[in-house]
């Protein structure tokens, strides 16, 4: 995908919407960041490469304005799922589709240049990532530092465009493994994994970035987590309340998490909070043969009630 | 006495532990790729190679903190009368943060004005600070975001820190800043760190240079008033925060609670929690009215309070230790030290480009 494509693409969505939301470069080169673009002169700013991380579908139901939004594959789901739960007005959303190769996950790129402050990314045409740091240059695939949620990738293309900026991408990638570190993790003892997400939680601080970052956590301000009325949680910082908080969380996004990856991403403390998600996604794809946010005509399962449901057991009288 | 020392490295593990066994001392732990201060013990992997994910404000200032229980009861002769009963615990035992770096030290002299020097102190604050020696690390790098120098902070600061420790080539310089430290380095049974002081200052220096200056003020940054009361420029500037609180939970200098009783039944703790001025309900009030409806002016409170109120109220001080946490671990890497910068006065526009 060239970025001058991408950048002419932008300049004519710009005609017609109010802003554009793109990347641009963060406070450091490993980091890019979200740029909400309003005058033309600004286009030039945009970049396109894998530190391009965040999901930018995330703003638009916050969004009362006409907008033009970048996606990659993944991103792409989210706005699925908007339209699927009514959450979005189409009509007010250009989407502008990047077919993707993968992203990196900044914690596996820290973890390998040892925590070094970051001089300089490169990223060659054959997948390898060059690190520079004051001590040099670290050369590593991006397939070795992307995160978990590219390994499966099942659409490198957007799943909807309304134009897209490069030439669409099938995925490479077994679809029958996508659970595959599910199923394994399922394995474990009920103990085990009790002792997994208790040594987990036990470093959550209930900062809510991963509820904030979650495009589908549309309850945001009015969410149980704070409310003293109901108050389900209370405001005390120990296990029991932070493990109630991330399984509501979970249990809320049943049949609706578009495994974008953006509450793991967005935890400081390095919680794997989107393994929870995914296990009901597994689940949900078992019992309803639902994968969320990939056609805009589906009905998410908890949206809607059958008295027989075909794979539920239970329901049969 | 000398009030420096050196423990050479063989000898760094049961300095630490010799701590350990007269305090309650709080260290740097690796737990997966995070570190988070916990309490000492042989069985965690202690890391000092970089700054802790979450600085060690948690152990003078709690997340959640119990100020008092209560127990509800009737008084079975007449059911009508409601007896309630109050148990405090103020039972604060002698502890050292190990192993924080100066930005961390610093947060706590933001803290101790309007907590401890005033007319009515907290004693929950108060007695907590008052237990507490710090020993901090110099950086031996910098992190990204961090900005310390800019803030009137450094690398090897000592301002805020009881002790300050420098890693040499073949062990630790040791420096007692205060008396608590002094004691502190006479109990480390440390060798004389005469002759270790210039590779010490020499390493401290070499970081210090490194240290990214984003206001390139010289001193500190003066903000100009018109353009923090600008909507537009907070909107263009914000647009992408999602008004998640790590940056306030993560912020060594952020200092802001909310106390709710918590009750099951007829018992229950009235607690005071760490609250952050990025939720939408801290300043949501009784009558469903908020005064900072948007993500925009709650963050302009959290830039003004940092820069500009704190500043006012404290003779200049600026209630940012410039440790980079809140910029590093942003979801959408909104950076204040940006932010701040095209604030200045000399700036004078909105829009300058990136």
């Amino acid at each position: 995908m060239s970025l001058d494509k991408l950048k002419q693409i932008i300049t004519d969505v710009m005609k017609e919407v109010d802003v554009v939301i793109g990347y641009k470069q963060g406070f450091d080169p490993l980091h890019a960041t979200p740029c909400f673009i309003t005058k033309p002169e600004q286009v030039d700013q945009v970049i396109w490469n894998p530190l391009c991380v965040q999901n930018l579908a995330s703003y638009l139901t916050s969004l009362k304005k006409k907008v033009g939004v970048i996606v990659k594959g993944c991103d792409s789901r989210t706005i699925v799922q908007f339209m699927q739960e009514g959450l979005i007005d189409r009509s007010k959303v250009v989407v502008i589709g990047i077919p993707c190769t993968g992203v990196v996950s900044v914690r596996k790129v820290l973890e390998k240049v040892k925590h070094e402050p970051i001089e300089e990314v490169k990223f060659s045409d054959d997948g390898m990532v060059i690190v520079k740091t004051p001590s040099g240059e670290t050369k590593m695939a991006l397939s070795e530092v992307a995160p978990d949620k590219c390994e499966t990738c099942q659409y490198p293309t957007p799943v909807l465009y309304d134009h897209l900026a490069g030439e669409p991408i099938t995925s490479t990638k077994d679809p029958q493994s996508v659970f595959k570190d599910i199923e394994e993790f399922d394995k474990k003892s009920l103990e085990e994994k009790k002792a997994y997400w208790e040594k987990e939680f036990d470093r959550c601080i209930r900062c809510y970035a991963c509820r904030n970052a979650c495009p589908m956590c549309v309850c945001q301000d009015s969410c149980i987590a704070e409310s003293r009325e109901p108050h389900w949680v209370s405001q005390k910082s120990n296990l029991t309340e932070k493990m109630m908080f991330h399984m509501i969380h979970a249990l809320h996004l049943a049949g609706r998490c578009v495994e974008c990856g953006e509450c793991e991403r967005a935890c400081p403390m390095g919680i794997p909070v989107n393994k929870l998600k995914r296990k009901i996604n597994s689940d949900m794809k078992v019992l309803f043969g639902y994968e969320p946010g990939v056609k805009p005509e589906d009905k998410p399962p908890m949206f809607t009630f059958s008295v027989e449901e075909k794979n539920i057991e239970e329901h049969k009288l | 006495m000398a009030d420096t020392g050196f423990i050479p490295k063989e000898k760094w593990g049961a300095f630490i532990e010799g701590l350990a066994a007269k305090a309650q001392v709080w260290v740097p732990c690796l737990d997966g790729d995070v570190v988070i201060f916990k309490p000492y013990s042989k069985d965690q992997t202690l890391c000092f190679e970089r700054p802790a994910n979450s600085p060690p404000k948690g152990v003078i200032f709690p997340q959640s903190d119990t100020l008092f229980a209560f127990n509800f009861s009737k008084d079975p002769e007449n059911p009508q009368k409601v007896m309630v009963e109050l148990e405090e615990k103020l039972d604060f035992p002698k502890t050292i943060i190990f192993g924080s770096r100066p930005c961390d030290a610093k947060g706590f002299l933001i803290y101790d004005r309007p907590y401890m020097q005033t007319d009515t102190p907290d004693p929950y604050y108060k007695g907590r600070r008052e237990q507490t020696a710090i020993v901090t690390m110099s950086c031996q790098s910098t992190y990204a975001g961090c900005f310390c120098t800019a803030v009137g902070g450094g690398p090897a600061d000592k301002e805020g820190s009881d002790v300050l420790i420098t890693e040499l080539d073949n062990g630790y310089f040791i420096e007692a800043i205060t008396d608590k430290g002094k004691e502190i380095l006479q109990q480390a049974a440390a060798e004389s760190g005469a002759g270790h002081e210039a590779e010490a200052l020499k390493k401290q220096e070499a970081v210090r240079a490194r240290v990214k200056d984003p206001f390139c003020a010289n001193g500190k940054p003066e903000i100009s008033k018109d353009l923090f009361e600008s909507d537009e420029f907070w909107e263009e500037e914000l647009s992408k925060c999602v008004s998640c609180g790590a940056c306030t939970y993560l912020c060594p200098t952020c200092y802001c609670f909310n106390i709710t009783d918590e009750t099951t039944f007829e018992k229950g703790e009235r607690i005071r929690s760490w609250d952050g001025c990025m939720y939408n309900h801290f300043t949501l009030e009784a009558s469903g009215h908020n005064p900072r409806p948007t993500k925009f002016q709650r963050f302009k409170n959290r830039v003004g309070h940092k820069f500009l109120f704190y500043p006012e109220k404290y003779n200049g001080v600026i209630a940012c230790c410039g440790c980079g946490r809140c910029i590093r671990f942003c979801p959408m890497s909104v950076d204040i030290s940006e932010i701040v910068s095209k604030l200045q006065k000399q700036t004078g526009s909105a829009s300058n480009g990136k």
